[in-house]
């Protein structure tokens, strides 16, 4: 690890620098950087494959990068002791792709999880908080129900409402969209916005469904190949000169750099394949 | 051949790697055990599904092989008029083999792949993962009561075999075929002793307790989080704790009953 | 989901199950009920030939268990067996020379300390050395000494 430069401005709760990671041979990071701002909604956005959820991994210290800096609310994340790593994520929430419920509790057990595993509050206050974050969800009445009798958007907005137990200072989102209907997308959209204000939180959204995304976000960073390839506000990237991250912020099927995982040049390619 | 014996090379690396991962696992768990002692309810609620309910089978299946143990050993034991010893035959055979032994192997199928299974499910829903990410360690929430409970109810489960056993041995040779209900009692008593064999049956079921118990929640640990990878490490779990129960009874008899 | 109660309860029959099975193991199955649980006192005897003796065998007399074998030593300077005894303290009026004869139980059974009372005043304490022994009998010898026997009927002939 060589020189590392500090976080410049302490307005960022996240700050990540020269990021490098790799795994099974592959290199998935090669010099990141990024700053997450605190109290606002950020999105970090590219194609399936480049290692979005390990960059949250990265963040919430479960992987160590090989070099660089991940640095969360001042301090380096990989080099926590770890009491000092259990008392970050403490603070901070994580909503995974699946919802993660524990499938052995109900609704009401697992949003006080968090509350029963951390605080030695009495049953009476620990059934108001879980009901208050119930409510913020909107699915107090489904504190019954196991998690095997949700809908998936149900259940996320349960692990939504888990991730709140706490009152962290910052929520991660892992994909919060794939495989929503409509009106489930709509109700999670509107809640990320909704408690990332009211509560004062930091959103991270990992997605590459852009138009959820830009939607609620006040800054997007898109990632590709490892490197950061375009960042800008919502409507900035719409207006970027960079014509790979056009044609994934508007889902152009053709484009200048190939969709895909590394390949050679698409037509390249068919023209091989003929000869 | 060169290929052949380079994938050994690397088979047997890959093991040894996974050996080290189980012995660091174990160490993991084992640290998990003082926050037990705060939170009894989590090993109560792993009693009952490790050890309750794999109650019946043991039953069930301790009555049937001492019946099948007290008919055989009595039709060989009757050409030589030595119908009295059926009740050390049948005690001695239950006490130290086949009570730690089979409940063992039973354990591992019924208990030990389900202990798999879940573990390796909640980790391919990363339900590990979230835990982990709410600053709660898996390994001490999850796994530690769920070893806990194993490692206390094989024993308790091999020693209700071995009762039942022994009561289906006399059923079999006191009420159905005539053996004296005396001599079964005390020649039993007389030949079977409490440290040699039942204190070092207890011992073996212990150590298959520890052994299969570790197997099983490794294996679902350190399973891939797919489908096909929750499966693959349910089987290993009972193949490799039926070898494992396997080579470590015939090493325990050997140390305790080989002088 | 079950409810808690019935979890802890079912939960604590299964460990008093357990208990109790190896309770059985132990009362019913196991030699525990016919050892002394009271306290004992050591007496020893010199056997010229234990023959297949082992640490725990019973002692009686009459018949009746009264303690087990404790200790098994040879002595190399008088070439015999020393044997130690554990009578249970209850049974504590065996004259001092009594005797001690080793015997099998069975034709094929275990081999077995047999004590015959004396009638002497004084009584075995702690400590005490039975004097008379009469060692195992040896099936080889036995047989050997039988066809000398036999042998020597048929010189005489």
């Amino acid at each position: 690890m060589n020189d590392i430069p500090e976080p410049t401005d302490s307005a960022s709760l996240v700050s990540i620098r020269g990021l490098r990671f790799s795994r099974g041979g592959r290199t998935i990071f090669d010099g990141v950087d990024l700053d997450i701002p605190r109290g606002k909604v950020t999105a970090i956005m590219g194609p399936s494959g480049t290692g979005k959820t390990t960059l949250l991994r990265l963040i919430g210290g479960q992987l160590e990068p090989e070099a660089g800096s991940v640095r969360v609310d001042g301090q380096e994340v990989a080099r926590l002791s770890r009491g000092a790593l259990y008392a970050l994520r403490k603070r901070m929430g994580m909503l995974f792709q699946s919802g993660a419920l524990l499938t052995d509790l109900n609704v009401f057990d697992n949003v006080a999880f968090p509350l029963r595993e951390h605080t030695e509050l009495p049953e009476a206050m620990i059934r108001d908080l879980v009901l208050m974050k119930l409510q913020a969800v909107g699915l107090r009445g489904a504190r019954e129900l196991m998690p095997s009798e949700l809908s998936g958007g149900m259940a996320r907005r349960i692990a939504l409402a888990r991730a709140i137990a706490l009152d962290p200072m910052m929520i991660m989102y892992d994909e919060p969209f794939t495989g929503q209907d409509p009106i489930s997308m709509g109700a999670l959209v509107e809640l990320i916005r909704l408690l990332n204000d009211a509560l004062g939180l930091t959103s991270i959204i990992v997605s590459h469904d852009v138009k959820e995304t830009a939607a609620i976000s006040d800054y997007i960073y898109v990632i590709s190949q490892g490197k950061v390839v375009g960042q800008g506000t919502p409507d900035g990237l719409q207006q970027t000169d960079s014509d790979w991250v056009r044609q994934f912020m508007q889902g152009l099927p053709d484009g200048p750099v190939p969709f895909h995982y590394p390949a050679t040049d698409y037509a390249e390619d068919l023209l091989n394949h003929d000869a | 051949m060169l290929e052949f014996i380079r994938q050994l090379g690397r088979g047997g690396i890959g093991q040894f790697a996974k050996l080290g991962r189980a012995n660091l696992f174990m160490l993991k768990v084992l640290g998990g055990f003082p926050g037990l002692v705060r939170r009894p309810g989590l090993l109560v609620a792993q009693l009952w599904s490790v050890g309750v309910l794999s109650l019946m089978i043991i039953v069930v299946s301790g009555l049937f092989v001492g019946m099948v143990l007290g008919l055989q050993v009595y039709n060989t034991l009757v050409d030589f008029g030595a119908e009295e010893s059926l009740g050390v035959a049948v005690a001695l055979s239950i006490v130290r083999e086949l009570g730690p032994v089979v409940t063992a192997l039973l354990f591992a199928g019924r208990a030990g792949s389900a202990l798999a299974a879940e573990i390796g499910l909640m980790k391919a829903t990363e339900q590990l993962s979230g835990m982990e990410m709410m600053a709660v360690d898996p390994i001490h929430r999850v796994v530690a009561p769920r070893f806990l409970a194993g490692f206390i109810s094989m024993p308790l489960l091999a020693a209700i075999f071995s009762a039942v056993g022994i009561y289906g041995g006399y059923f079999v040779g006191v009420a159905l075929l005539g053996v004296d209900d005396g001599a079964y009692w005390s020649q039993m008593q007389a030949k079977v002793d409490l440290f040699d064999d039942i204190l070092n049956g207890v011992i073996k079921s212990l150590v298959f307790g520890w052994v299969v118990t570790w197997i099983a929640v490794f294996e679902g640990y350190d399973a891939i989080p797919t489908s096909e990878g929750v499966s693959r490490a349910t089987t290993r779990t009972v193949v490799y704790a039926a070898f494992a129960v396997l080579g470590l009874d015939f090493v325990l008899t050997a140390l305790m009953f080989g002088d | 989901m079950k409810s808690n109660k019935t979890t802890e309860l079912m939960v604590g029959m299964f460990i008093a199950a357990g208990v109790a099975a190896l309770f059985v193991l132990a009362m019913q199955v196991s030699n525990l009920s016919s050892f002394g649980n009271g306290d004992t006192y050591r007496v020893t005897a010199r056997f010229e030939n234990i023959g297949g003796l082992k640490v725990r065998s019973a002692v009686t007399v009459g018949g009746v268990r009264v303690g087990r074998v404790a200790s098994i030593d040879y002595d190399s300077e008088r070439f015999q067996a020393v044997v130690g005894l554990d009578l249970e303290s209850k049974y504590n009026r065996f004259p001092e020379d009594t005797s001690a004869a080793i015997y099998t139980a069975g034709l094929l059974g275990e081999q077995y300390v047999a004590l015959e009372p004396g009638g002497s005043e004084d009584v075995l304490k702690d400590g005490s050395q039975i004097e008379l022994t009469q060692s195992a009998l040896v099936l080889e010898k036995l047989i050997s000494k039988f066809l000398f026997q036999k042998a020597s009927e048929g010189d005489q002939k």
